[in-house]
């Protein structure tokens, strides 16, 4: 059945919108419609893709306005006479098309204190109980598909990228703050420089994570709990620092 | 163009590659005091490793304490069918535990046993449970460890460049020329030192669980410098891939489902792994149902289920099924965990698997068996290393990961390449970072080579007119699936021979339109020249193995062959410019690693027994 598209077309510069139209078969995601475009009408038509199968997160779009992975977004998810429009992700400066430069989130990882481990136990192990892990486990799940940063309104319409690391770190720092090994702290860059407190919980990051992490409720809201025990109950957290239970 | 224009940056030693090898290669390299570069054509984190789902196989006793390097070592061997490096097996399966226990400290968190342990699961051909896993997104987990780690460890990285070809000084490795994929500028680097973690090269076939950047770079562009390709007859089709819908056709399913205990059937409702049995594992597999069985409720002395042989037994199984009429309606097998296991313990051990099935096939795998076939998945031939160095035939170049050969000889186990990027990575960085210390003259650049290099790229934008890239990679893909497939005869191969000459001749004409900065379809035409260099070898290594083992089945000559065994098959560029395919007599092995391969189980077993 043919399909109407209108997809992205430009570069730093400037832009707009241009339309195709393509069959599209049984089964297919907006990625393989975007690939059908690319090979018979616009062999230059730029956009990410590793995996295919929402394992990487390189696919990261917006279709019809909703930030998503155009390798897991199925065709029949919109009506048969709908459009599908695709644009690249507005928070990040465009390269070309579809593709959108992301380098920044590789520079606030890198600022973010690596884990610390404590020594391991006396036969040489690391013993550490699944309950204790499933937590970090579910932060580790994250792809890095940058969805999440694309939505904060911090970060995309406030642009205030100097503040705020945005939900994709704050959760990145969670699953170090909880990870049963570590014994780095975090607490006083969580607050000042990575600006914990400009994140006002509205949780649309977690309405589009594609991994359906809890960003805000398991990730966010603990750590700033975890700010607040530091800096206005300062007996709790030297009772914490005593007894080495950071959790 | 002025080459004096173009950028040079210098560095000790390039990783090219951002996969577990290459992470891994880098780290090392760094922690010997290397000036590094990492360079690869996607994100950082995004190479192929990040897909690996069922886990990584090392022999930590955690789950089963009878297990012992020296059973990896000979699981892995047999699953080879002899073939592999015994150096390398040996090296790999003894030095796999630290490796996984290193991520640890880096950050990963693996599932873990009751006691806290890193837990561990089956896999196929895995006599004990040695996977170390986190759920079905096991890849995740090491590239993101490496990659938190690594960024902090002091090498550069250089996103999205694709290295176009290696430069040389006489004999030995100067350096590359890459492009910048967002600006399509050009950059040639210097070094004293090369390592390759390319990966593979699934993109010539149709049917495949591998991305866009497996299109043999590494390879080719090894070829072209002089090394040499070894075994790369033997490709790895999984039995698992998705076969519904035709737009995801390939994707993995990980063998994780049938360690966790899924079964294959066919369209009778047979479980056809029953007669399927080869006579090598017939002792330690079981041959009914009830003990099959048996063996998932952890019965003592119950064998393992056949669905869990190794995967050339495994793939060529279900084409047999479909070949005789007894295949699945999209013309495969089924696959099925949901009568196996409850819905909740589906969820949390293979949630990737659910969600994967439940978005791109409208599937629910706790309540529906899945469609399931053969997929290309892996190449166990590559780049020939020393097994200690990992240098190759060119000085100052090295290769680690899947890009390299020898570990797995003709068929790979499963959660054996997760474990060998981490091994050899590290033992590739150790050998580049020594060749680049004992170097007395740092190499020059040829800018006659770079020229030559750039030319012939930008050539493919300048033409006025010429081929469509997209619809060429089309057509070899098609000729690779229908000719140099999972069973092959001569016949078919000499025609998939002629296709690759034909398609050859339209690629000296490809055109890409368009401007150079982030242009996907200069980037295809680019890499077709690899494609079509490693699908040449691939065809012409089959068709002078005139046997069949592990990964390569040929109808014509069926069975494993004695004299075949000695041999590998060889590719290298000859002086006048055609491949040269040879056959090389393997070394013998160390007499005590062929002894431990060959020992009878329960032999081995009480030999371990007694040690401890
Ligand atoms: C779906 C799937 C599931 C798997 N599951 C498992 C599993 O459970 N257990 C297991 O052990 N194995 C598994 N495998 C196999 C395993 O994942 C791969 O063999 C392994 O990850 C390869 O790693 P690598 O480091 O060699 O290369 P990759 O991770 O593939 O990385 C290759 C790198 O090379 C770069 N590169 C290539 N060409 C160029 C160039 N010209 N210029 C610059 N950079 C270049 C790429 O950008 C990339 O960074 C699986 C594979 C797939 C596809
Ligand atoms: S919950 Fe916080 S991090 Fe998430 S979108 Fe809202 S403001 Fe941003
Ligand atoms: S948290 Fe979710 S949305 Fe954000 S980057 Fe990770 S996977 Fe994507
Ligand atoms: S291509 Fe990997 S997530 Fe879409």
């Amino acid at each position: 059945m043919k399909r109407l598209f209108k997809l992205w077309r430009g570069d730093s510069t400037g832009g707009d919108f241009k339309e195709y139209e393509t069959d599209v078969t049984e089964g297919m995601v907006v990625l393989d419609a975007i690939h059908k475009i690319q090979a018979e009408q616009a062999n230059d038509l730029a956009v990410r893709w590793n995996c295919k199968a929402g394992k990487c997160g390189s696919c990261s779009v917006e279709i019809n306005g909703v930030p998503k992975l155009a390798c897991m977004t199925r065709m029949n998810e919109f009506q048969e006479d709908q459009t599908i429009t695709v644009n690249p992700m507005k928070t990040f400066p465009v390269i070309r098309d579809l593709v959108t430069d992301v380098s920044w989130n590789y520079e606030q990882n890198k600022k973010i204190k690596p884990l610390k481990p404590r020594p391991r136990d006396a036969d040489g192990e690391y013993r550490m109980m699944q309950e204790d892990v499933d937590r970090v486990q579910e932060f580790r799940k994250c792809i890095e598909c940058y969805l999440c940063q694309d939505t904060c309104h911090v970060l995309r319409d406030q642009q205030q990228k100097d503040k705020f690391v945005g939900p994709r770190f704050m959760i990145r720092l969670a699953s170090l703050e909880m990870h049963p090994l570590d014994t780095e702290d975090r607490i006083p860059e969580i607050r000042d420089e990575y600006g914990s407190g400009m994140c006002n919980i509205t949780k649309c990051c977690t309405v589009v994570c594609p991994e359906h992490i809890q960003i805000t409720d398991n990730g966010i809201i603990p750590l700033k709990e975890r700010v607040v025990d530091r800096y206005y109950d300062p007996v709790l957290w030297l009772w914490r620092k005593i007894t080495g239970n950071k959790n | 163009m002025d080459i004096k224009e173009i950028k040079s940056i210098e560095h000790d030693v390039l990783v090219i590659g951002a996969g577990g090898a290459g992470l891994r290669a880098a780290i090392e390299c760094s922690a010997q005091g290397m000036d590094t570069a990492l360079i690869c054509k996607s994100l950082l984190g995004k190479a192929h490793t990040v897909m690996a789902e069922g886990g990584m196989a090392a022999a930590l006793r955690n789950v089963d304490k009878r297990d012992h390097w020296k059973i990896h070592f000979r699981d892995t061997m047999r699953g080879g069918k002899f073939m592999n490096a015994y150096r390398m097996a040996e090296l790999h399966a003894k030095q796999a535990p630290d490796r996984v226990r290193e991520l640890e400290e880096w950050g990963a968190v693996f599932d873990r046993t009751k006691d806290g342990l890193i837990n561990q699961r089956n896999f196929g051909g895995h006599r004990y449970p040695r996977l170390a896993h986190v759920g079905d997104r096991t890849g995740l987990e090491l590239i993101r460890t490496l990659q938190d780690h690594g960024i902090h460890q002091g090498f550069k990285t250089y996103m999205e460049y694709s290295v176009l070809d290696l430069l040389k000084d006489g004999e030995k490795i100067a350096g590359c020329v890459a492009m910048v994929r967002d600006t399509g500028q050009f950059v040639i680097f210097k070094a004293k030192a090369v390592i390759f973690a390319t990966g593979g090269a699934g993109k010539a076939w149709k049917v495949t669980s591998n991305s866009w950047e497996y299109t043999g770079d590494g390879y080719a562009m090894a070829y072209e410098a002089g090394a040499e390709l070894m075994d790369i007859e033997f490709t790895q089709f999984h039995p698992t891939g998705m076969v519904w819908p035709p737009s995801v056709a390939g994707i993995l399913v990980t063998e994780g489902v049938r360690g966790e205990g899924g079964i294959l059937k066919n369209s009778n409702g047979k479980r056809f792994m029953f007669d399927n049995i080869p006579e090598r594992f017939a002792p330690e597999t079981a041959d009914t149902e009830e003990e099959g069985n048996n063996w998932l409720k952890g019965v003592d002395g119950a064998r393992r289920p056949p669905e869990l042989l190794t995967r050339d037994v495994v793939a060529r199984a279900i084409m047999k099924e479909v070949k005789e009429g007894r295949g699945t309606p999209h013309g495969g097998a089924f696959l099925d965990i949901a009568s196996r296991q409850g819905a909740d313990y589906i969820k949390r051990k293979l949630p990737s698997m659910y969600h994967q099935f439940k978005v791109l096939a409208e599937l629910d795998i706790t309540t529906d068996p899945m469609e399931v076939g053969p997929t290309l998945h892996y190449f166990m031939g590559g780049i020939r290393v020393d097994p200690d160095s990992q240098m190759s035939k060119v000085p100052g170049l090295f290769a680690c990961g899947e890009c390299s050969a020898g570990m797995h000889g003709a068929n790979r186990l499963g959660g054996n390449s997760l474990s060998d990027l981490i091994v050899f990575g590290r033992l590739a960085g150790i050998g580049a970072s020594e060749y680049s210390k004992n170097l007395s003259n740092a190499p020059t650049i040829d800018n006659g080579q770079a020229e030559k290099i750039i030319r012939n790229a930008t050539d493919i934008l300048n033409r006025e007119r010429g081929e469509n890239p997209y619809l060429m990679h089309d057509e070899l893909k098609d000729n690779m699936q229908m000719q140099v497939g999972i069973v092959r005869t001569e016949e078919e191969l000499l025609a998939g021979i002629d296709k690759i000459e034909e398609i050859k001749k339209k690629f000296a004409n490809v055109k890409a339109e368009g401007a150079s900065q982030y242009n996907p379809g200069w980037h295809q035409a680019l890499s077709m020249r690899n494609l079509l260099i490693t699908s040449e070898a691939v065809a012409k290594a089959a068709n002078l193995r005139k046997e069949s083992r592990g990964g390569h089945t040929r109808l014509d000559y069926e069975g494993e062959r004695d004299e075949w065994l000695n041999v590998n098959v060889v590719i290298s560029k000859a002086g006048d410019g055609e491949m040269r395919v040879e056959k090389v007599k393997r070394k013998d092995p160390d007499p005590e690693l062929k002894r431990i391969a060959q020992s009878k189980i329960e032999d081995l077993e009480k030999e371990i027994g007694l040690e401890s």
